[in-house]
Formats: C-alpha cells, sequence, structure tokens
C-alpha cells in the first residue's frame, strides 16, 4: 500500500481514482499515532517492561542452580521463575490479555462518543474499513510490543549470561513470541467486539477485564469441580474414572485461551515435553530419552495455534458483523 | 427540469413497525439550498443516512448526481460533504491535523492538502485557533471546523444535519452567511435539515416541511403560504366590545364560519374564506367596537404553526404508545 501524492497540473489535487486501500492506510496511520501517544499504553508497556526485568532477574537468581544442568539457556531463562517471581513466560501469559483490552476497549464506542464516527463514516472509504484499520492497528502495535520485549529481555539475557544463544533457540523464542501475538490477538479481537457491542467504554473494559479473570484464574477451577462431579475419584471407582476425569478436566481447560497459551508456550520453550496428553506407562516402555526437535513440537502445539487463531477469528468476524449492521448515528 | 441534482423516489425506511421515512419523493436542483424541515424525530435524519449510503432503504431508491446512494456509496462519498448533528472532532489532535486527516481519508496529501486546508482554515475564520487542541474548542467553532471538514473533499453536494443547533446569534448569522456563500459564490448544491424554521428560512431557496416521515409539503415559501390559505383554513382573530353572550352568537350565526372557539380575551373563527369585510360590517350593525381583527395564515409562522402542530399531536401520541409497549415488554 503506497501513499499517492498525485498533483495535476494546475496544482489542485487530484483524486479521481481513489486506490482502495489509500482510506485505509491513512485510517491505519492516524490510529498507529493515537495509540503509541495514549499515556495507557506507555503505561501498559512498561508495565510488561518491568515484568520482562523482574523474570529476567528471577531466573538469573537462580542461575548457578540450572545453568550446568540445561541444554537450552536461553529457554530456561525465560521459563524459569526465580524465588516468588514468575517468569517472563507466565508473566506475558496473564499480563499480555491486558494490552489486547486496553488496545481495543474503545476501538469503536469512543469514535461514537465523541462523534466522529458518523464523519468517519461519510467518508469516501467502505465501512469496513474503520474496523479492519481498528483491528490492524491493535495488531501492529501488539507485534512491536512483544517483539520489542522480547527482544530487550534475549539482549539482557545475552549481556548476563555471555553465552551466544544458539540457532535452534532463537527459532524456538520467535516462535513463542508469533504465539504470544495470536493469543494477544484473540484479546483485542473480543474487546473490539465488546467496544462494538457496548455503549459505554468502561461497560466494555470491565466485561473485557472480567472475561480475562475469569477464564485465567477461575477456568481451572470449574474444571476441576466438573470433572469431580461427573467422575468422582473416591474409592474403587475412582481407579477407573482416572483417565476420563483427567481428560475432561484437560478438555474444558483447553477451552480458555489461557489455557491453551500456557500449553503451547511451555511446549515451544521446553523440548523437553514430549506430551500434552495422557501418557501411559506401556506407551512410554522403550521410549529413548532425549529433546524433541523443534519441528515436532511445533506440531505438537499446531492445534493450539489453530484455535486461537479461530477464537481471534470469531472475535473479530462477529465485530464485523456488528458493526457493519450498526445504525451509524449518534 | 434537466438539472436536478439529487432525487429520491419512493424512499422509505422501517424499523419494525415504525416507519422513519414514508416512501419520500424529492428533487433538488443543482446550485440550490435545500431546507429539511421538521420537528425531532421526524426522519430527517434517517433520509440524510439514506442519501449518503449509511442506511440502507427498506424500499425505494434515491441517487445523487446519477450515482446510487445505497450501491455506490464511495462515489457518492466522494462528492457528498455530510456535516452531522453535533459534529465530533479527535481531541487530542489540533484542527489544522483533523483537516489533515479527512484529507488523506480522500487521498489527498502534500503541498496541494497543506494549501487547501490553510484557505478554508482562513475562510471558516478559525486561523488563529487551527494549532491547537480540538478538544478546546467551542461549540460554534467545532461547527465551523466541521464546515472546513466537508469542504476539504470539495463536494459538489453538501448534507447538513441541524447546523444551527447550539450556537450563539452572531455565530448563527456568520454561519449562515458562509452556508448561502457555499450554494451562491460555489454554486454547490446544499441540503440542510433544521427544526430551527427562523434561522432556516432566510436562506433557503425552496423547503420542504417534514412530519411523521412524510413530505407534507414542498416549495419555495412564499409559495407555501399561498397554498395554506388557499387550502380554506384561514383563521380569523377577533375581539370586540363589550365581549358578550350575544357576540357569541351573532359570530355562530355568520355565513361560511366552520368553527368558533375562545382563545384568551377573544375569538377565533375558522373559516374556508377571508371573513373579515363581513364581519366588520357585522360588529358596526349590532353596535359591536372591533377591538382587534387578524387575519392568520400569511407569515411563515403560521404555515410551521399549522403543520407541526398537527404533528405536536401526533408525535405525543407515538410516544405514548411506545412507552406503553416498552412498559408491556
Amino acid at each position: 500500500m503506497t501513499f499517492p501524492l498525485r498533483k495535476s497540473a494546475a496544482g489542485e489535487p487530484a483524486r479521481e481514482a481513489l486506490p482502495a486501500g489509500g482510506g485505509l492506510y491513512a485510517l491505519l496511520r492516524k490510529e498507529l499515532a493515537d495509540q503509541l501517544n495514549s499515556n495507557r499504553f506507555l503505561l501498559l508497556f512498561g508495565l510488561l517492561a518491568v515484568a520482562g526485568v523482574a523474570g529476567l532477574y528471577g531466573a538469573l537468581s537462580t542461575a548457578s542452580d540450572w545453568a550446568g544442568s540445561t541444554d537450552f539457556l536461553y529457554l530456561t531463562l525465560f521459563t524459569t521463575s526465580g524465588n516468588s517471581i514468575p517468569s517472563f513466560a507466565s508473566f506475558l501469559a496473564f499480563l499480555g490479555p491486558l494490552l489486547g483490552i486496553v488496545l481495543g476497549f474503545d476501538a469503536v464506542s469512543r469514535e461514537r462518543s465523541l462523534g466522529t464516527l458518523n464523519r468517519l463514516a461519510a467518508q469516501p472509504l467502505h465501512r469496513d474499513a474503520i474496523i479492519n484499520g481498528k483491528f490492524l492497528s491493535g495488531l501492529t502495535m501488539i507485534v512491536l510490543t512483544v517483539f520489542a520485549l522480547g527482544i530487550l529481555v534475549l539482549a539482557a539475557g545475552i549481556l548476563a549470561l555471555g553465552v551466544p544463544p544458539t540457532g535452534e533457540e532463537i527459532a524456538r523464542l520467535f516462535a513463542f513470541l508469533l504465539l504470544t501475538c495470536v493469543y494477544l490477538a484473540f484479546w483485542l479481537g473480543l474487546s473490539i467486539l465488546f467496544s462494538v457491542v457496548c455503549r459505554h467504554a468502561a461497560t466494555s473494559a470491565l466485561a473485557g477485564i472480567a472475561i480475562w479473570i475469569f477464564l485465567s484464574f477461575f477456568m481451572s477451577m470449574v474444571a476441576s469441580s466438573l470433572a469431580a462431579s461427573l467422575y468422582p475419584l473416591d474409592g474403587i471407582e475412582g481407579l477407573f474414572n482416572m483417565e476420563a476425569n483427567y481428560n475432561l478436566e484437560l478438555t474444558v481447560n483447553r477451552i480458555s485461551p489461557y489455557y491453551l497459551f500456557s500449553e503451547a508456550a511451555s511446549t515451544i520453550l521446553n523440548p523437553n515435553v514430549r506430551s500434552i496428553g495422557v501418557v501411559t506407562m506401556s506407551q512410554l516402555s522403550g521410549a529413548v530419552a532425549g529433546y524433541l526437535p523443534f519441528g515436532q513440537s511445533l506440531l505438537l502445539v499446531w492445534p493450539h495455534v489453530v484455535c486461537m487463531i479461530a477464537l481471534t477469528a470469531v472475535c473479530f468476524g462477529a465485530s464485523y458483523v456488528a458493526f457493519m449492521r450498526q445504525e451509524i448515528r449518534a | 427540469m434537466e438539472d436536478i441534482i439529487l432525487e429520491t423516489q419512493g424512499l422509505t425506511k422501517r424499523y419494525g413497525d415504525l416507519t422513519a421515512v414514508d416512501s419520500l419523493d424529492l428533487s433538488v436542483r443543482r446550485g440550490e439550498v435545500f431546507g429539511l424541515l421538521g420537528p425531532n424525530g421526524a426522519g430527517k435524519t434517517t433520509t440524510t443516512l439514506m442519501l449518503l449510503g449509511l442506511t440502507e432503504p427498506t424500499a425505494g431508491t434515491a441517487a445523487i448526481a446519477g450515482h446510487d446512494c445505497t450501491r455506490e456509496p464511495i462515489a457518492i462519498k466522494r462528492m457528498v460533504g455530510y456535516l452531522p448533528d453535533n459534529v465530533g472532532f479527535y481531541g487530542d489532535m489540533t484542527g489544522r491535523e483533523n483537516l489533515r486527516f479527512t484529507g488523506r481519508l480522500n487521498g489527498l496529501g502534500g503541498d496541494a492538502l497543506e494549501a487547501r486546508i490553510g484557505g478554508l482554515l482562513r475562510r471558516v475564520g478559525l486561523e488563529d485557533a487551527a494549532d491547537r487542541k480540538a478538544g478546546t474548542y467551542s461549540r460554534g467553532m467545532r461547527q465551523r471546523l466541521g464546515v472546513a471538514d466537508v469542504l476539504i473533499k470539495d463536494p459538489k453536494v453538501i448534507i447538513m444535519d441541524e447546523p444551527t443547533l447550539g450556537i450563539d446569534p452572531e455565530g448563527m448569522r456568520a454561519l449562515l452567511s458562509l452556508i448561502r456563500d457555499l450554494a451562491a459564490k460555489d454554486r454547490r448544491t446544499i441540503l440542510l435539515s433544521s427544526h430551527q424554521l427562523h434561522q432556516v428560512q432566510q436562506i433557503c431557496d425552496r423547503v420542504g416541511i417534514f412530519v411523521q416521515g412524510k413530505l407534507i409539503a414542498c416549495g419555495p415559501i412564499a409559495e407555501l403560504g399561498r397554498q395554506t390559505q388557499s387550502e380554506g383554513s384561514c383563521a380569523l382573530e377577533l375581539e370586540a366590545s363589550p365581549d358578550d353572550k350575544n357576540l357569541e352568537l351573532l359570530l355562530r350565526g355568520l355565513d361560511g364560519v366552520q368553527e368558533i372557539t375562545r382563545e384568551g380575551g377573544g375569538w377565533t373563527l375558522l373559516s374556508s374564506m377571508d371573513l373579515r369585510p363581513r364581519v366588520s360590517r357585522l360588529l358596526v350593525e349590532h353596535g359591536y367596537v372591533p377591538q382587534r381583527l387578524y387575519q392568520r395564515g400569511g407569515d411563515l409562522d403560521e404555515i410551521y404553526h399549522k403543520y407541526f402542530e398537527k404533528a405536536g399531536a401526533q408525535d405525543d401520541l407515538s410516544t405514548a404508545k411506545k412507552r406503553g409497549r416498552r412498559a408491556g415488554a
């Protein structure tokens, strides 16, 4: 998409054939400028940067315990929690959604309350360009933030450890950062959906945060109590129920993108993880202990990635449809 | 007429069982200032949104300069400027930046855009405030910035929704003369909707009176005045002394009086013709002294009053109905 700067001979701006992406580009540019200048984005970026540094510090403080026993120093650096300080990866899993929510919760409702939405809709661009621009700008911000933070932590780690990372480590870290972007894109999509549906930005923010808290902190309780009530583990019967109980709990947990992300992230960042389901003793017999190749790790989390992309697409699709059907009026 | 730029045929919009706009047939000529007048909730905004392709009509078509408003919204929006009711701007951007953003959305850029922004800011008298944040603008300034914003795309047709609402008299005068200029000097077509009749009647070439989604009268203001008179509803206000019982009987007995009502200190006589000669003769013959004899209907106030009063009564009725429905649900 390039922005044409055409002038006719008289010095009058020419504009008879507006390029299809011209409006979207201008919109995207303005949205990005808005986001980058907004205090709340700076606040959240600062928060995540502090979390990154804290996670790094926590991992480094225990480095003497694990440095000799692993072949993947940098992956361990991202996933090891220190004394009472969670790892960078779990910080991202917890706090990342907040970034997605902050970037999107008033995307459309703000235009509506400012009274700029109908003015914007009266410009020569397709109506979906507005919502596409909102989503794309949020996505761009997410990619920028996640990669900036990831590379920052990696660089600080290199300085601290003094050993160059291997190719596989870098590949796994980039895969992890991409996965994080997909995860945050889901929350962006969800918060944009609320911003379309809710009249007030506050309602939309609260709805987004409520869902975030529920899926991140309470879903596991729901899953375990549901599994326990359907397949009780007491007595003799419990022995027969064990597998069904575990599978149900896992399935319910996997509804939450938080769990999907955590599972996928730990698989990608830890080559020791060889399976993400139930493994029986008979399946394990004869297995050679070793690291899983990167490709196989990716294969293992492929369903998770597809699932998260699908959830994002559903959220964005719903907000797209809702926005297109809404009345444009103050 | 061959120079018609905006035309609607049977344009209809229904929301559930509420008909917001009811088979509207409207045509506006090039370079004309057309006023769409009506009380709140008459369907003016819905009509303007349909003309811009922002709302899909339930039935009927609208076209501007040969482009269908529903099927070719981009072509429409390229040449039609829209100044919404209570126009808003991004408060953390300056007036100039807001205009620049609109210019870019319209595919403009570079020095040509900057020059145009400068010229427009001068024209609407916002040069001094151009680099202040739009969030600090007063309502009148926002409205003027809105006019500049509309003109960025050099529109052939400008649609304004309640442009004079909430502006002080001085600002109103400036805005109205600006609007007049846009039509007279730039040959742009202007469609403006309003319920503030007095301000709008000064600048409109033609008006359409819009009530309950229907265009009940349309034409130059002078013509509408004649129309109401010839429609056979003359109202004569009368005061005479002594104001006794006998006077009422006398008046009732008069030929051609359809209705007689007591209003304030006098009487109002509805009739199908001008009763003044006969009434004055009658009064003098019976020894009454006429205090006041005033024929309603000639001035604009009366035209509007006549149409709007009717609409207002129906309006109250429909709100009451709506409320009842909501309570039932």
